[in-house]
């Protein structure tokens, strides 16, 4: 039965540029001599270094664990030594650093023992962490964990399962030849993807300009039932998670919200191909396929480990001379990278290289003349003229309110604007001045409800004390008044820190030395501290923590060292 | 700046605008071949003027000169200043209209893309409420003598009742709607020698350039189908309506979308992006209103063509037209049509 498409608004069509990379088959990009492998490379937490310098590590063997379930476990990419655990530059906008383990690799790429595991006598739950433990993350540029995604929402459970193969933006061609020359094993991670789902039914969308993954992926998944692969129009970004969910399914998911609240949920290809090396390989996520195009003399896709160093990945395609930027992801969400010599990351799907003919810089800037053509573009069905007013002015509350939060910054708007307005650029300053507002509010509002409640607190103990006063010199003052005996006969004896009173009179010593009896019980009451009594595993859980911050600390102390 | 997109489509302002100049070259060349080429002494005269105006403009405003002098909108606004006008007001007039609308409706609000009000409207407006009779002196039909024309522009020789003759709006207005009237809408058409088959003489002609230029425009996406469509299609409405109540006093849909300013306004004035509404439903607002006070203005105003006031009325409104008709966002469209949440 074909599946009756659905459009989404909006979209581009800019020259697709796939041709180039994908007249050679994948190829294995060579082993460099280091590995610089970031121990953050997925959304959520960060993983902590589970190896130290010095150490033989395995293939596949774990160098970070993840850190809570939001976050995916590292691997060794290949076998060998590891130089140490330092902070390096990531390919990231920000130019940030970040902790990577340095892998010197032995060329040996001896594996850790893999267990492969039949997925169908497994429960879900145990398959979700086998893949947080193998770090699967979405390959598709997100890195999104997978085990999450595959987690039932409040729709009860995932009925369909959208498989994304579009690839819509143009040069990249890394999913496309995953899907021409490894079909089967995409279509053994989907049957596993949707065993854990409990999935009835499998939507492979793929962009019409595929002939050829068309076919191999239709071939591969003849025998499933419930598996269908839809060509869908080839317009960008019918790539775009919610576009494919919306072209396939008509579901159009808002921003906030995630597909399992209505039954569905997307999965890259990519994503699939590693689902299936980790579960009925025991391999981890240590490789990925990357497209290296753009102004180059021999384009192609390789199959690289990660942490790889883009420039060593660059020799093997003979960049021009002419070419002045390389652009991780596609020539319309990607960013310019800062440098060269950063790591391949799991999000890394291209590197592209530009020139200024290839990919000409944007001409200067001009005033919103209000055409409309953004509107018309945008596929989140936005205004981005209006956003753009509001963004420039910092009406952020407007800008919200006109859902800039919405966006998915996937540049249709900018790239048809007739005014070469950088409108994305825009949008993100603005959403993360919002973000920053928030954090500081939230701070601030911790801050001052911490201090209306001590205020409230040393008032409160005050008023106690002086109760508690007033009520014990009545009580002392009553006893003396009856002539009954002192307390001292009933309180234990006085400690040796007690001093000596012989000047005063019977009764007022008594009355202090029950003061005193009073403070020691009282210290002896004392609670423990949170840390005494806890059972031998959090003590020696609290150990390890301290030992990881000391590590922390003097890592701290020691500059980075400059990658070379 | 992170920079994504790094693509572009070819495509910049100063192409928008002069797509829209091309558009207006048949209506041009009609024009000239019925009323004589001292139009393009005017179009001439008022494109040196939005230059100079707005050189001036851009310079006490430090903005880049080459950058914006060759974005083209200033031809645009000029173009549209020397279409509306006769083609025989003084020199003068055009001039200083065109270096109004140029540095007080563009430059003092802000210049390219800050402007509220149609630049080329306002030009309309002051001058017919400042010269009501320079800018009532059009040209009889027949009158192409080139010389004798510039004589009137250049005001060696006044214009002459044998030369000026009421457009057919005027026409029309005056025997029927003035106190007066005792005619009737076909005895007008019948017997004045301005009327042509469908609606002025020669400027049917030119009307339907205007529209070839317009369809084009829109084949070219330079504008959407939303305000020629809206404003024609509720201009013909309304006056068919009326036409049909009461048809010796109000003329016909035919006669009042080819007539006057109305295909020019429809294609060309109130699809200017920067002062219109920008949403969908907006725009088929604005262009609706823009038709509606057209037509009104045409029967019952003091003026013979309402659509300068008409548009600028609408300008007003945008604002409020743009914010009441925001459209759903992706994944939001249960939340009702204006379901923004506050």
């Amino acid at each position: 039965m074909l599946a009756t498409l659905f459009k989404f608004k909006g979209g581009v069509k800019p020259a697709s540029h796939k041709d180039e990379s994908t007249l050679a088959p994948i190829a294995r990009a060579p082993l460099p001599p280091r590995l610089v492998v970031p121990l953050r490379q997925s959304a959520g937490g960060t993983p902590q270094p589970l190896v130290t310098a010095g150490q033989k590590v395995f293939k596949g063997e774990r160098i970070g664990a993840p850190e809570g379930n939001f976050s995916a476990a590292i691997h060794a990419p290949t076998s060998g030594i590891v130089l140490g655990v330092e902070s390096h530059m990531l390919p990231h906008p920000s130019g940030l650093s970040a902790p990577c383990v340095v892998i010197e690799p032995d060329g040996e790429e001896r594996w850790i023992e893999r267990v492969p595991v039949n997925y169908a006598t497994e429960s879900p739950d145990a398959l979700r962490d086998l893949l947080r433990d193998s770090g699967v993350v979405g390959l598709g540029g997100a890195t999104f964990p997978s085990h999450l995604k595959l987690k039932p929402g409040t729709a009860g459970r995932i009925g369909t399962l959208i498989v994304n193969g579009a690839e819509c933006e143009p040069w990249i061609t890394c999913d496309d030849l995953l899907m021409r020359e490894r079909a089967g094993e995409i279509v053994h991670g989907i049957a596993i993807l949707r065993h854990i789902a409990s999935a009835d039914r499998v939507l492979i969308g793929i962009e019409d300009n595929k002939p050829q993954a068309i076919a191999a992926m239709r071939a591969a998944s003849a025998q499933a039932t419930g598996v269908e692969v839809v060509p869908v129009p080839t317009r960008y970004p019918a790539g775009g998670e919610k576009q494919l969910i919306r072209v396939l399914t008509g579901i159009e998911i808002p921003y906030g919200r995630f597909g399992t609240e209505f039954g569905v949920q997307c999965f890259n290809v990519g994503t699939a191909w590693s689902v299936h090396r980790a579960i009925e390989k025991g391999e981890p996520l240590v490789s990925r396929i990357v497209t290296l195009t753009g102004n180059v003399e021999r384009p192609g896709n390789f199959e690289v480990s990660i942490g790889t160093p883009i420039d060593e990945l660059l020799k093997l395609v003979a960049p021009r001379a002419d070419t002045d930027r390389y652009i991780m992801g596609g020539p319309m969400m990607g960013f310019t990278l800062p440098r060269t010599d950063l790591p391949l990351t799991k999000a890394a799907n291209c590197i592209l290289a530009a020139s200024p003919a290839l990919i000409p810089h944007p001409g200067p800037e001009m005033p919103c003349i209000r055409c409309g053509a953004c509107t018309r573009a945008c596929p989140a069905e936005l205004q981005p003229h209006e956003l753009y007013w509001f963004a420039r002015a910092k009406n952020f509350g407007k800008a919200q309110e006109y859902g800039i939060f919405d966006c998915i910054e996937c540049g249709c708007c900018a790239y048809v604007c007739p005014s070469n307005i950088r409108l994305v650029d825009y949008y993100r300053f603005a959403k993360s001045s919002m973000r920053t507002l928030e954090r500081e509010k939230a701070a601030a509002d911790a801050a001052r409800e911490r201090f209306e409640f001590r205020n409230q607190r040393e008032e409160r103990e005050k008023t106690e004390k002086a109760a508690r006063l007033a009520a014990k010199t009545a009580a002392s003052r009553q006893a003396i008044a009856d002539g009954e005996k002192p307390a001292a006969a009933q309180a234990p004896p006085v400690t040796d820190s007690a001093p000596a009173l012989p000047q005063l009179d019977e009764t007022k010593r008594a009355l202090i030395a029950a003061a005193f009896a009073r403070t020691q019980a009282q210290k002896d009451s004392v609670q423990p501290k949170n840390t005494d009594n806890l059972t031998p595993e959090k003590q020696a859980e609290i150990r390890e923590i301290e030992a990881r911050r000391a590590q922390v600390r003097e890592m701290a102390k020691t500059p980075p060292e400059e990658p070379v | 700046m992170n920079g994504s997109p790094h693509l572009h489509l070819p495509i910049s302002v100063r192409l928008v605008m002069l797509k829209v100049l091309i558009a207006l070259l048949p209506g041009i060349a009609v024009y000239v071949w019925f009323f004589g080429a001292a139009i393009l002494v005017q179009i001439a005269l008022a494109s040196a003027a939005a230059l100079a105006g707005e050189a001036a403009m851009l310079r006490l405003r430090g903005k880049p000169m080459g950058l914006f002098l060759a974005d083209g909108s200033a031809l645009v606004t000029a173009w549209l200043i020397a279409l509306t006008f006769p083609p025989i007001v003084p020199w003068w007039l055009t001039v200083s209209a065109t270096l109004f609308a140029i540095v007080v409706a563009k430059h003092l609000y802000g210049g390219l893309g800050q402007n509220p009000f149609n630049p080329a409207m306002v030009a309309f407006c002051v001058s017919i409420i400042a010269f009501p009779a320079l800018m009532s002196q059009w040209p009889a039909v027949g009158f192409t003598d080139f010389a004798a024309q510039m004589r009137v522009v250049l005001q060696s020789q006044s214009a002459q009742d044998a030369v000026t003759m009421a457009t057919p709006l005027d026409a029309l207005r005056t025997q029927l709607h003035t106190p007066e009237a005792r005619a009737t809408v076909a005895g007008v058409l019948g017997s004045h020698a301005t009327f042509g088959n469908i609606g002025g003489k020669g400027w049917e002609w030119i009307a339907l350039a205007y529209l070839a230029g317009g369809l084009w425009l829109l084949q070219q996406r330079i504008i959407t189908w939303h305000v020629p469509v809206a404003f024609l299609g509720v201009l013909a409405l309304i006056a068919g309506g009326f036409s049909l109540g009461n048809p010796e006093r109000f003329a016909g849909p035919t006669f009042h979308v080819i007539t006057g300013g109305a295909m020019l306004g429809a294609f060309f004035i109130a699809t200017d992006p920067v002062s219109g509404a920008t949403t969908p439903r907006g725009k088929l607002l604005f262009a609706a209103g823009a038709a509606l006070l057209t037509w009104i203005i045409r029967n019952f105003g003091a003026y013979p063509d309402g659509m300068a006031f008409a548009v600028l009325l609408m300008n007003m409104c945008v604002p409020l037209i743009d914010m009441g008709t925001q459209p759903p966002v992706f994944g939001r469209k249960d939340e009702g049509r204006n379901g923004r949440t506050p």
